[in-house]
């Protein structure tokens, strides 16, 4: 990962702050405490602060019992500290009728989340692959729709989704959803797949054409092996990005087949019954606690990801 | 640049076709045809299903003097515009601080970022319960002592779209940053050391060298920034569910009551035309400046 990127920013970097260090170049005299250190890192650190705090709050608000939570206010440490409001959350939450707790909304999400996430990389890497390396006409003019797919705003396509999943017999279940997820995943994930795989050198290609392999031996033998961390963006960006949505799925599921957020969205903001924080606050990390877990494991990559992205997007 | 092939290969490329096939068909029928569907059902009186008579631009003029539409296209003006200046500066300002060559970058970089990781429902009702008048930041500020203090945006009509501007931010600016410290990473260091050279402040190196030099990143940013702006829903339906009263309605919420919960296809369709309107008003002239007349490259 380091080397040449590493270098590349320190040697930036430093020559930010140089202006502000005197004599000579090299080896840089390390002063700990300057009046620009205090303020880079005293920002830093409240900016930090700011950011942490809606997270902060989220687990203490969790852990503590409905009259404590009556007494204090949202920042305020637990007193006593008690996993009740995450059992109930879990397991015994209402939405409607049905008190089975998050645990519904979780599996139901899982269940989308896996194939959606498998058929929209599979099928928008073989996009990509297609529009980088094998160029047939008429495919810029697909692509250039595709993306500018991806400006038209949802709600303009919904409805004829609605229809289109109703004539295939897929409106209301799983299998709609995932169909919906990969369709509209498809715009990103091609041109995220197209521009590393026209970032690849030509000479590869060039030779595994020379040496005989066709449209799929170079796809399966050269261009997949060589991306896997641009595979590891697109399942970061899949998965978080699936098991956050909330419009489709409140759009094209049946209630007893709602995604997490959409349960979650129900349990919170439901109007019957007396309002458990607590409950609401451990029900709401819970949901978060996927998407987190990914961004906190793939560290580094979920940022280069988008630097990628970013620098030749 | 590894376009262009030989002359050709049709033979092979039937596969590249066939791989496109998807693709093919989420152009033409999803994006193209769903769109122009909605378009042409914009102009009729549709109600609980889509049916095909037409009452001319009757379904627009009852929008434009719906005042919950008007209330939704205010708000998001305000939103829209509070989110991409607020996330564009600070998102700047942040990333220009992480990259003064500090300890710990990667660490401040993942508290940045996290928010961005978190769905919208999540967000919204966690700034929701932030935001709670009697728990929240009003009561902690009000028990210091300060006891008039008051500010509960979410369930004061004139400010509730500044606290789901807040969440919104909240949310965002990490990723923003993020872009943006990878466009400063691809700043040729050279062209620090001449700005040095001659003597030119760092803020002016960063306003007059640095931030022209990033316009591929600051536009990436920008659209990024305005089609989450457009698709803001979520965040509204969790933290205010459009309250109170209609205070905080957007478009987008608009469009799906109207299709899913009243039964008034035409007014969703039409609404949703505007929506696709405003949307094309941006990124057409973009577009044009940015790929029209050139000859694209990869």
């Amino acid at each position: 990962m380091a080397d040449v990127a590493a270098l590349n920013t320190a040697g930036v970097a430093a020559d930010a702050v140089s202006k502000d260090l005197a004599g000579p170049r090299g080896a840089r005299p390390r002063r700990a405490i300057s009046r620009r250190n205090v303020f880079l890192y005293g920002t830093l650190f409240v900016i930090s602060v700011y950011y942490l705090l809606p997270l902060y709050v989220m687990i203490v608000t969790s852990l503590k019992g409905m009259p404590e939570i009556r007494l204090g206010n949202v920042f305020s440490p637990p007193m006593e500290i008690t996993f009740e409001p995450w059992v109930k959350a879990w397991a015994e939450a209402c939405t409607g009728l049905n008190c089975d707790g998050l645990s519904r909304g979780f599996w139901n999400s899982v269940q989308i989340t896996v194939p959606s996430v498998i058929l929209s990389i599979a099928i928008a890497s073989l996009n990509g692959y297609a529009l980088a390396n094998w160029r047939f006409k008429g495919a810029d003019v697909f692509f250039t729709i595709l993306i500018f797919g991806a400006f038209i705003p949802y709600q303009v396509m919904l409805y004829p989704m609605v229809i289109i999943l109703r004539e295939i017999g897929l409106y209301g279940s799983l299998s709609g959803l995932v169909l919906v997820h990969t369709i509209f995943g498809m715009p990103i994930l091609t041109l995220l797949f197209r521009n590393y795989f026209t970032s690849l050198p030509e000479e590869l290609f060039k030779a595994a054409r020379v040496d005989g392999a066709g449209f799929w031996g170079i796809y399966f033998k050269i261009m997949l092996p060589m991306s896997l961390p641009i595979f590891v963006v697109a399942l970061i960006i899949q998965i978080t990005g699936i098991w956050n949505d909330f419009l489709f799925g409140v759009v094209y599921t049946r209630p007893e087949s709602y995604p997490m957020t959409v349960q979650l969205n129900n349990i919170v903001n439901s109007v019957q019954g007396v309002k458990e924080y607590n409950v609401n606050m451990a029900a709401t990390l819970l949901t978060g606690l996927v998407p987190l877990i990914v961004y906190f494991a793939s560290g580094k990559l979920f940022v280069r990801g988008i630097a990628a992205g970013a620098v030749k997007g | 640049m590894p376009q262009q092939r030989r002359p050709n290969q049709l033979f092979r490329n039937l596969h590249a076709k066939v791989a496109a096939i998807p693709m093919i068909l989420t152009a033409t029928i999803v994006f193209v045809g769903g769109t122009l569907w909605t378009v042409l059902y914009s102009f009729t009186s549709s109600g609980l299903l889509p049916r095909l008579n037409f009452v001319g631009l009757a379904q627009y003029e009852r929008l434009w003097s719906t005042r919950r539409w008007l209330v939704s296209v205010e708000n998001l003006a305000i939103f829209g515009v509070g989110k991409m200046v607020f996330a564009l500066v600070i998102g700047f300002v942040l990333a220009a601080l992480l990259d003064q060559k500090i300890r710990f970058e990667n660490t401040f970089r993942t508290i940045l970022l996290y928010p961005f990781a978190l769905s919208f429902i999540v967000t919204g009702l966690v700034w929701q319960w932030i935001l709670n008048p009697d728990f929240g930041v009003q009561s902690v500020v009000r028990g210091l002592g300060w006891e008039s203090f008051s500010f509960d945006p979410l369930y004061n009509p004139d400010i509730v779209i500044y606290g789901i501007l807040i969440a919104a931010l909240w949310q965002t600016t990490g990723l923003v940053m993020c872009l943006m410290l990878a466009g400063l990473r691809g700043i040729d260091e050279d062209i620090w050391k001449a700005a040095r050279v001659d003597g030119i402040p760092m803020w002016k190196t960063y306003l007059f060298i640095v931030i022209p030099m990033m316009r591929p990143v600051l536009i990436t940013a920008l659209v990024i920034i305005a089609t989450a702006i457009v698709k803001v829903y979520d965040l509204v339906v969790a933290q205010t569910s459009g309250g109170p009263g209609i205070a905080s309605e957007v478009p987008a919420k608009y469009v799906y009551d109207m299709m899913f919960s009243s039964q008034n296809l035409g007014q969703g369709f039409a609404a949703s035309t505007m929506m696709l309107l405003s949307v094309l008003i941006v990124v057409i002239p973009w577009a044009y400046l940015e790929f029209g007349g050139r000859k694209r490259h990869g």
